[in-house]
């Protein structure tokens, strides 16, 4: 078996799990590992499910993430991390905001959006880490850095300096938004054993 | 020094690297960002062309020229291009010229998964297929060189996971290559009858000596492994499947799939005990494997549709029980893309919809128009086959079915394909209805400029071409324009085009919601007292009107304040902002 690390990144298109990827990506690289990133563009883009994988090692070959194989999912919405939580081991991490966006099904009638979701995540993934996001999120400035605020709370669950986090943020996010990106992934790190 | 990059960012960078001096390409997920990348290099001349065919024509003829030329498309584009691809494989180059073709293995964004080896093997010309966004780099380089020492086009195929996937690339300096000297020669250029006989004995003496190159090539090699009882043959993405799950088995990775190796593969099968082909699609290289009377596996194991991985390989060929995840106790609601909110789209379909229209839909953004609760498309098959196949509904079925069914089609789609089905009803007494739908932009595969825009690649200011203009002079004299947000502007003009007895054309115009510039309204908001949660504002399928508490809401952050619901509510219960 290899000594790849699978980071899986979910969410519903327009969230940003492209700056989030692209943060991990540059982290990475930085710290000398090999890295692979792979994102579908798209459809996929238009409000829908969207599933971005970010792997790290010695020598990276897949750029995907199949069933049981993801270290860390780090979602952005209850019902995306549900969807893809058969992609998490068994004794992987999950990291997901409690924001709940609507499916086209559920806003049209045709079912519902599941109760109980947080209740069910947290009784197959022994490592959860539930946490609204989106308030902190909003305290750094905007609802947009939900994404950046869940980093910070996996860096603390990630063997790499914080330094190296933060130097990683300032090559990804555009210089106007730093300081706001900064505070999100401060808040971030503060959501860790609340 | 290396950096992180896409594969489509790494064909580009080979790209600028090489030398290369001239790029048209017409956009199409998974291709797109080549293109949008190359943009960025000064010292190569680029454009969007109004569709695969048109930039194919244009890259050749730089090649013609003397440059180093490149077009890129998806899978589809090259049915487009397919014209130009077949004589220019007689033909030729002067400069070398690359055409990158990109599958969609899956269909994450395309309408059919065909498999364009197939499009080397018949068009008789070299392709070359990359695993990773470093080989992206090399193999642009490779293909130059091919191109230019053999005297063809060559096809250079990607899939939607090397083309969206990022991994390290060493970047280098540009080399700067001067564009060669142009000489006239008809025979090899001019392709009538008796000069195409001449190039097509150079075409089939060309395949004999591709075939000595594929033998040598480094671009296929062989990986030695300890486990000998199976030998993989493989390319591509597959490739990176077969490394993670079979670390030691012996692989022969081909890099050039047209021709394909004879000598190579008999000396690899040789080697080991059992021999098995990784590919995706068809059995490109299987049948190639069976032709020469070596005995191969791949498609009894693999199947024929979709696409591979590490997971599938431990399972269907090693036999390995599959990974356990956490896998959550019920089943979840899909989560289908949808229309984003302020899509001028959305107001077109709830008006055919509700109508009860007949609609020839096209490639865009608008197919999603669709799906529920909009459900306002009857057939989408390629571009522009909306405005023709209407023409021939309306031929079998008569008249009066002319008067429920319209097409609907994007400006970007009506530039590439949607003229010459326009010029065949008016030429041949039609009397359908064609609906425009005019965004400003080239939307689904993420805002190129287009023809009708008003910019050019670098979104400089360019030509204008006036859609309005177009179908006048192709013989429409009822065309009209309506803001899609106007509904009851839209369904009168729906209505009284449906009624004419001749050719006509509504231009529905507003840009695109997601454009730069397009100022977002203060988002609406319900009354709640008033709401009566009859659900007539869920009738237009925007994501952000939900039910909370059995009565609409309305979620503040995606809602970008376009106000369609506000006129469909029979309570008047939703409000605009002060």
């Amino acid at each position: 078996m290899t000594n790849t690390k699978s980071i899986m990144i979910v969410g519903v298109g327009g969230q940003g799990s492209l700056l989030a990827s692209k943060t991990l990506g540059r982290l990475l690289m930085n710290a000398g590992y090999d890295v692979k990133v792979s994102e579908v563009h798209g459809m996929s883009q238009r409000g829908g499910s969207v599933v971005t994988y970010v792997r790290y090692g010695q020598r990276v070959c897949s750029p995907v993430i199949q069933t049981g194989e993801a270290d860390v999912l780090l979602s952005f919405e209850l019902c995306e991390a549900a969807r893809w939580s058969g992609y998490l081991k068994k004794d992987g991490v999950l990291i997901t905001s409690t924001q709940q966006i609507m499916p086209m099904p559920v806003i049209t009638g045709a079912t519902q959006y599941p109760a109980d979701l947080e209740k069910n995540l947290r009784a197959v993934c022994s490592h959860a880490y539930i946490v609204d996001a989106l308030t902190p999120a909003e305290k750094a400035g905007s609802s947009k850095a939900v994404n950046v605020v869940l980093l910070g709370l996996l860096s603390k669950m990630m063997d790499l300096p914080e330094d190296a986090w933060k130097e990683a943020l300032k090559q990804c996010v555009k210089p106007q938004f730093l300081e706001m990106n900064l505070k999100a992934f401060q808040l971030g790190r503060e959501l860790y054993n609340v | 020094m290396k950096e992180l990059m896409l594969g489509n960012q790494a064909a580009a960078r080979g790209l600028y690297e090489a030398g290369c001096h001239v790029v048209s390409s017409y956009p199409g997920t998974p291709s797109t960002e080549i293109t949008e990348y190359i943009s960025g290099y000064p010292e190569i001349y680029s454009e969007w062309a109004p569709n695969e065919k048109v930039a194919y024509e244009v890259a050749i003829g730089a090649a013609i020229g003397g440059a180093r030329s490149f077009c890129a498309m998806k899978h589809v584009g090259l049915n487009v291009a397919a014209d130009p691809l077949f004589t220019t494989a007689y033909t030729g180059v002067g400069g070398g010229m690359i055409v990158a073709v990109a599958d969609d293995q899956g269909m994450h964004s395309s309408q059919n998964e065909q498999d364009s080896r197939h499009y080397a093997q018949a068009a008789k010309v070299p392709m070359v297929e990359p695993s990773d966004s470093q080989e992206c780099s090399d193999y642009i380089k490779a293909a130059y060189a091919i191109s230019e020492e053999f005297d063809t086009p060559v096809l250079y195929r990607l899939s939607t996971r090397v083309s969206h996937s990022q991994s390290l690339v060493e970047v280098g300096p540009r080399q700067e290559l001067p564009v060669r000297d142009y000489e006239k020669n008809a025979k090899k250029y001019v392709m009538m009858p008796a000069n195409a006989q001449g190039r097509h004995v150079f075409v089939e003496e060309r395949t004999l000596k591709l075939r000595q190159f594929a033998e040598t090539t480094p671009l296929n090699r062989v990986e030695e492994g300890s486990d000998r009882r199976i030998g993989i043959i493989t390319a591509g993405i597959c490739y990176q499947y077969v490394r993670e799950a079979m670390p030691d088995a012996p692989v022969l990775k081909l890099g050039l799939l047209n021709p394909l190796p004879e000598q190579l593969i008999r000396d690899f099968a040789a080697t080991v005990d059992r021999v098995v082909v990784v590919e995706e699609l068809d059995p490109i290289i299987e049948n190639h494997c069976a032709s020469l009377g070596i005995p191969v596996e791949g498609k009894s194991i693999f199947g024929y549709i979709g696409e591979i991985s590490q997971k599938i390989i431990r399972e269907k060929l090693l036999g390995q029980p599959p990974l356990e995840g956490c896998a959550y106790p019920e089943a979840v609601p899909v989560r289908p893309p949808v229309l984003c909110p302020g899509c001028p789209h959305r107001g077109v379909f709830y008006t055919l919809h509700k109508l009860g229209l007949t609609v020839f839909g096209d490639i865009g953004c608008y197919t999603l128009g669709a799906t529920p609760p909009l459900l306002a498309m009857d057939t989408t098959l390629c571009m522009g086959a909306s405005i023709s196949g209407l023409h021939g509904f309306t031929k079998a079925r008569g008249p009066e079915a002319a008067k429920k069914a319209v097409a609907v089609i994007g400006d970007s789609t009506f530039m590439h394909s949607g003229m010459t089905g326009l010029a065949d009803i008016t030429y041949n007494h039609g009397v359908s209805t064609v609906i425009i739908l005019d965004n400003s932009i080239t939307g689904m595969t993420g805002h190129q400029q287009n023809p009708t825009t008003g910019y050019d690649i670098h979104n400089q200011p360019a030509y204008q071409i006036s859609l309005e203009a177009v179908c006048r002079a192709l013989g429409v004299s009822r065309v009209v324009v309506v803001d899609p947000a106007d509904l009851k502007a839209l369904e009168a003009s729906v209505r009284a085009e449906t009624a004419a007895e001749e050719p006509s054309v509504i231009i529905a115009r507003r840009p695109c919601a997601l454009l730069k510039g397009v100022k977002a309204k203060p988002p609406v908001h319900v009354e709640p007292q008033q709401c009566i949660a009859c659900r007539k504002c869920f009738q237009i399928g925007c994501p952000a009107i939900t039910m909370e508490g059995g009565k609409a809401h309305i979620d503040d952050t995606l809602c970008v304040g376009c106000g369609l619901c506000v006129g469909l509510c029979p309570k008047s219960a939703i409000k605009e902002a002060e």
